[in-house]
């Protein structure tokens, strides 16, 4: 899909991403932020802009805002300040909004990627600037309907964004993606946003162009495009793929390079998988920036960021590491794991606790529980089989009580009739097989089986390996381990 | 930034154009001219400030020294759809009604 | 004597002893606007049955022994420029006809709860620009001691109101003058507390940074008997200071020996009136007088005062009066194209030819001006020159009055360059009309408190005003020093006869 390998070029992107913080509030007022509430429910005079109104800022907003920033390694303003974003439009009722121009409140940043099966390179992306503004309400057209208005929506105005501007670091489309996957990530374990594309609590526009090695040493650089409206992680990747093969076209057709025209806009078309050409409006991008007299600025210490820090936990690209180094896990299962959720994470770590080792914990919460969750649906925490259930299988499974396929089994009549192990392990007729029931069943096979026996005295161990099946069939809950073996010595006892 | 214009500007009906589209107001033949007029008499006058040298000072944008003032993260009584739509020019009871908006949502 | 006679101070007394009724104080009153606004045109809005309604729940809440405070059952008249839901809030503009708040300003709300008669809205220059109220959409205020003549803005109404005994006490707003100007040109008190001292919410904005409210009477005792009801922490404003009310009338007959008063030379130059300088001479000499010394300072940056303000309160304004698009409430274009007049024709879309056309014919040309001006001053390639070095002077100026006041404790001196003007006579010169807040502005880019009240009359009849400026938080001192002026002249007590009841 990605043009690098079969085109002399290279792929600029830079991403601009929004984030809803996950406050009970908006950001300079006492609506709460639902979303999918009846339109124009959840608005007050200071987010309808209306005459005499004044914004007095969220703390917690601010909190998390700061949290995520430190979360990407930014550098901290010691004192910042808002500033008035003017332009007019429908879903902007004061006609400006509220945002950080020259002083955000963080800057300088970074957020690494990377791909456990290697698809790409280890990225460090760089984050220009964290900063906090307020959201903008929502117009609705309804061409259909053919009326010549759009409805206006205010219930969105005034919810806390964190705008996140990266450095153009981005090599790829599926870099890109895999990026905002990590930020997603780091976000929802943070409690600083649920990052769902699709209720708009995450924007993401991109800056894409081409870097074109020339022969005489010089690199061509075509015009930067912005492209805006694509609603989902594989749409960002989906148009910046489109967008680099097309800007690879018009490079060849026409040659024109950055400098030459002004930064274009295109919007993402995800039906058609083409983006396309918005109209150049030239002056709307003066928005006469100017100090915010209605608010006062913030001065953040040393104190505040230490204590924001304490009070944050691990984020996910320390915690995989953690995991590796605490449980002997793989670096893909460690990922896989923290790709989950922080309540994954602690439902592995308290049965690797119960279990007393990784591996094993890692293989059944990645075969069996992930696999029954993503199933049935819901979350972790909602899930019937607690740890210790699970620990308990296992457990069993080490004395030898029975194999780990049947053990498979039991977690799964565990889950859907809801018993305890033991219940459900005595339902089943599981027990240990006696010895000398073993004996006999290995006996009785040996009889039945000359050509396996033939084998197995010729050199060839592993037709032995024929004879579990029938024991299974005989007799469930022996052990395949030890019927191999059993069987093994017998024959080779026999003259 | 661009670069900085110096004293005694004259501003022409171009500028008053531009400006008043800026502004969103649809200015009048006959307004478009005495503005400029007036404009340039007036832009003329604060351009005096250059006479000031303020290089070593900083601009004072609050005048008192405040900062950090917050409000919790508590909700707070929000009003009636038909209050916020009750002084709205044109609605359906539900949205605001405006001439139809172009491009998807807000901000260039 | 009628009530309207009376001071507020002394219609409270009058209240408290049941010497009359708040019904009774609020018959005089509204009899005495409906008799007088068809000649002055103070009011906008007159609440004949809310004021009503309001001053007999006063009686009966006195009648049934319920403890009342200072204010309660006194007419009060509010700039239109407030928010009250109960009358319409216009800012003397058409853009605002009609419209009603859902929501009540905090001083409104303070007001109400102090048992206050809001007797109507008054008249004023649209947007709070102006110097003079002859930029209201709904017609000029005439200075009721000369009815050719300008009450001075943008307060205007307010002032005439009291003037003449429309009321016994009004709220105004001051952003470069508008309080103290008109008071001074109409021979009432008028205070502009200190920036962040009385609450801006519901304060419809026109400089966010420079806007305040504040009280507007016949005499600094009364003023100070409504400061203290409007003054105080409101955490729905940023800006408001978390800083305890002082009982500005418990302190305000303590002598002034000792009081150093600041003299500034330079606003003595040739465009100062001679009798107006006169008069301001003669209350420094009246604050000798009384014990108090007089001290020549410097404000080596007041001459700039005014291009600072004309470019800082413009940006701000141009910002503040872009949600009037027509979108989402107040005037909104009829879909009618005008015929053609020269003027702008195309627009970029019917969205973007709506806010257009609503906002040309909503605002009117002062407000025009000004929003210009300061579009211009925040656009790109201006910014710096204009807006930020606007801000850069501003902190000049307010250091002027820090160092001072390291020297004395107020500065006094005029409050208008001339007596009330007439009308139509500074109409067509913008400059000369942004000039007349050439002694005021600078209390306003400083963030500082400022009081004016009548030092004298001319021979032609007219009020001249005497401003003291003091450093933030001075409220107490400046009510005191006029207060004990007021108390040996008789200036504050005349009354115009040019409107009778």
């Amino acid at each position: 899909m990605t043009a690098a390998s079969s085109h002399p070029f290279e792929t600029i992107i830079g991403l601009e991403v929004h984030v809803q913080l996950q406050t009970k509030t908006k950001l300079f007022c006492g609506c709460v932020t639902t979303f999918g509430s009846p339109p124009n429910t959840q608005v007050c005079p200071t987010c309808l802009g209306l005459p005499g109104s004044l914004p007095v800022m969220n703390r917690r907003a601010f909190d998390l805002a700061l949290r995520s920033a430190l979360a990407l390694n930014c550098q901290i303003a010691p004192f910042t300040k808002w500033d008035r974003k003017n332009y007019f439009y429908p879903d902007l009722p004061k006609g400006y909004q509220i945002s950080q121009f020259d002083l955000p409140f963080s800057f300088d940043g970074y957020l690494e990627v990377s791909d456990p099966k290697g698809a790409f390179e280890p990225r460090r992306v760089g984050i220009i600037r964290v900063h906090l503004e307020e959201d903008a309400g929502k117009s609705m057209h309804d061409e259909a309907a053919g009326t010549a208005d759009s409805r206006i929506d205010l219930n969105r105005t005034g919810t806390p964004l964190c705008e996140i501007v990266t450095q153009p670091d981005l090599r790829s489309p599926q870099e890109a993606r895999a990026w905002l996957n990590e930020l997603k990530l780091l976000l929802v374990y943070l409690g600083v946003s649920d990052c769902n594309m699709q209720e708009g609590s995450l924007r993401v526009d991109a800056n894409v162009n081409l870097h074109i090695p020339q022969a005489d040493g010089r690199v061509a650089k075509t015009p930067i495009v912005e492209i805006k409206n694509m609603n989902s992680f594989r749409s960002v990747e989906r148009a910046l793929a489109y967008e680099a093969e097309r800007q690879w076209g018009e490079w060849q057709a026409t040659g024109a390079e950055l400098g030459s025209m002004p930064k274009q806009t295109r919007g993402w078309d995800d039906a058609a998988g083409i983006t396309r050409g918005q109209r150049h409006k030239e002056e709307s991008s003066d928005y006469r920036y100017f100090p915010e007299p209605d608010l006062v600025p913030v001065t953040v210490t040393e104190e505040q960021i230490a204590a924001v820090r304490a009070g944050m936990g691990e984020p996910p690209a320390v915690l995989r590491q953690t995991l590796e180094s605490r449980w002997g896990i793989s670096a893909y299962d460690a990922d896989v794991l923290v790709n989950q959720g922080r309540e994954l994470v602690d439902y592995f770590e308290e049965l690797g606790g119960l279990v007393g080792e990784g591996k094993m914990a890692s293989n059944w919460m990645q075969q069996d529980v992930l696999r029954s969750l993503n199933e049935r649906g819901g979350t972790i925490a909602d899930f019937p089989v607690r740890p210790a259930a699970v620990a308990d299988i296992i457990g069993r499974i080490k004395q030898g009580d029975f194999d780990t396929s049947r053990g498979r089994e039991i977690f799964a009549a565990v889950l859907e009739s809801g018993k305890p192990v033991a219940e459900v392990v005595a339902g089943m007729g599981i027990a240990a097989v006696d010895e000398g029931d073993l004996r006999a069943l290995c006996e009785e096979l040996i009889a039945a089986n000359p050509k396996i026996v033939a084998d197995v005295k010729s050199g060839k161990e592993q037709a032995a390996g024929g004879l579990i099946g029938q024991a299974k069939k005989k007799n469930p809950n022996v052990n395949p381990g030890k019927v191999r073996a059993l069987a093994l010595e017998l024959i080779k006892a026999m003259p | 930034m661009a670069a900085e214009k110096d004293a005694q500007p004259v501003m022409t009906a171009d500028d008053v154009m531009k400006v008043a589209l800026l502004g969103r107001l649809a200015l009048s033949g006959a307004e478009l001219s005495s503005l400029t007029a007036e404009l340039t008499k007036i832009v003329g006058f604060v351009s005096q400030l250059s006479e000031v040298d303020t290089d070593a000072v900083e601009p004072l944008a609050h005048p008192l020294d405040a900062q950090n003032v917050f409000r919790e993260d508590e909700p707070a009584a929000s009003l009636s759809t038909e209050q916020a739509l009750a002084m709205a020019p044109r609605h359906d009871g539900e949205c605001f009604l405006v001439p139809a908006v172009l491009g998807e949502s807000s901000s260039a | 004597m009628p009530l309207t006679d009376y001071s507020a101070t002394q219609l409270a007394a009058a209240l408290a002893a049941g010497e009359t009724t708040a019904v009774a104080c609020t018959e005089a009153f509204l009899g005495r606007i409906e008799a007088a606004n068809p000649t002055i045109n103070a009011f906008l809005a007159i609440d004949r049955d809310g004021a009503m309604a309001q001053a007999a729940e006063v009686d009966a809440d006195r009648a049934a022994g319920k403890p009342l405070g200072p204010l309660a059952g006194l007419p009060v008249a509010v700039k239109d420029v407030l928010c009250t839901t109960d009358q319409p809030t216009t800012c003397a503009s058409k853009m605002l006809a009609g419209y009603r708040p859902p929501y009540d300003a905090d001083v409104v709300r303070r007001l109400r709860e102090a048992g206050c008669v809001i007797v109507g809205k008054t008249n004023m220059d649209e947007f709070a620009m102006g110097g003079s109220n002859e930029n209201s959409a709904f017609g000029l205020v005439r200075n009721p001691w000369d009815l050719d003549r300008a009450p001075g803005g943008s307060s205007g109404g307010s002032a005439a109101a009291i003037a003449a005994d429309m009321a016994p006490l009004a709220i105004g707003s001051d952003t470069g003058g508008s309080i103290r100007q008109p008071a001074g040109l109409c021979g009432i008190t008028g205070l502009k507390p200190t920036y962040g001292r009385v609450s801006r919410r519901g304060l419809v904005a026109f400089s966010s940074s420079l806007d305040q409210i504040g009280p507007m009477a016949r005499s600094a005792e009364d003023c100070a008997l409504l400061l203290e009801a409007i003054a105080g922490h409101d955490p729905g404003d940023s800006t408001s200071l978390n800083v305890a009310v002082p009982a500005y009338r418990a302190e305000l007959d303590k002598p002034l020996a000792g009081l150093k008063i600041g003299r500034v030379a330079a606003h003595y130059g040739p465009g100062l009136d001679a009798e107006v300088a006169e008069h301001v001479e003669a209350a420094f000499a009246a604050y000798e007088a009384a014990g108090a010394t007089v001290h020549e300072v410097e404000l080596p940056h007041a001459a700039y005062g005014v291009p600072t303000y004309y470019l800082i309160a413009p940006s701000e304004a141009s910002s503040n009066l872009a949600r009037y698009d027509g979108a989402h409430y107040g005037h909104r274009w009829d879909g009618k194209t005008p015929t053609d007049d020269g003027g702008i024709d195309s627009f970029d879309s019917p969205l973007v030819e709506m806010y257009c056309r609503s906002r040309a014919e909503g605002f009117g040309p002062e407000v025009k001006r000004r929003i210009m001006l300061g579009t211009y001053a925040l656009s790109a390639g201006y910014y710096d020159a204009y807006y930020a070095k606007a801000l850069r002077v501003r902190r000049l100026i307010r250091q002027d009055f820090l160092d001072a006041f390291e020297q004395v404790d107020l500065i006094g001196g005029p409050v208008s360059a001339t007596p009330a003007f007439k009308l139509g006579e500074k109409t067509d010169d913008p400059v000369a009309m942004y000039l007349v807040d050439l002694y005021t502005v600078g209390t306003n880019l400083a963030g500082i408190g400022g009081i004016s009240f009548p030092c004298g009359f001319t021979a032609g009849g007219l009020p001249v005003g005497f401003q003291l400026q003091g450093p933030a938080l001075s409220e107490p001192l400046l009510l005191r020093a006029a207060h004990q002026y007021q108390q040996t002249t008789d200036w504050h007590t005349r009354r115009p006869t040019t409107v009778s009841a």
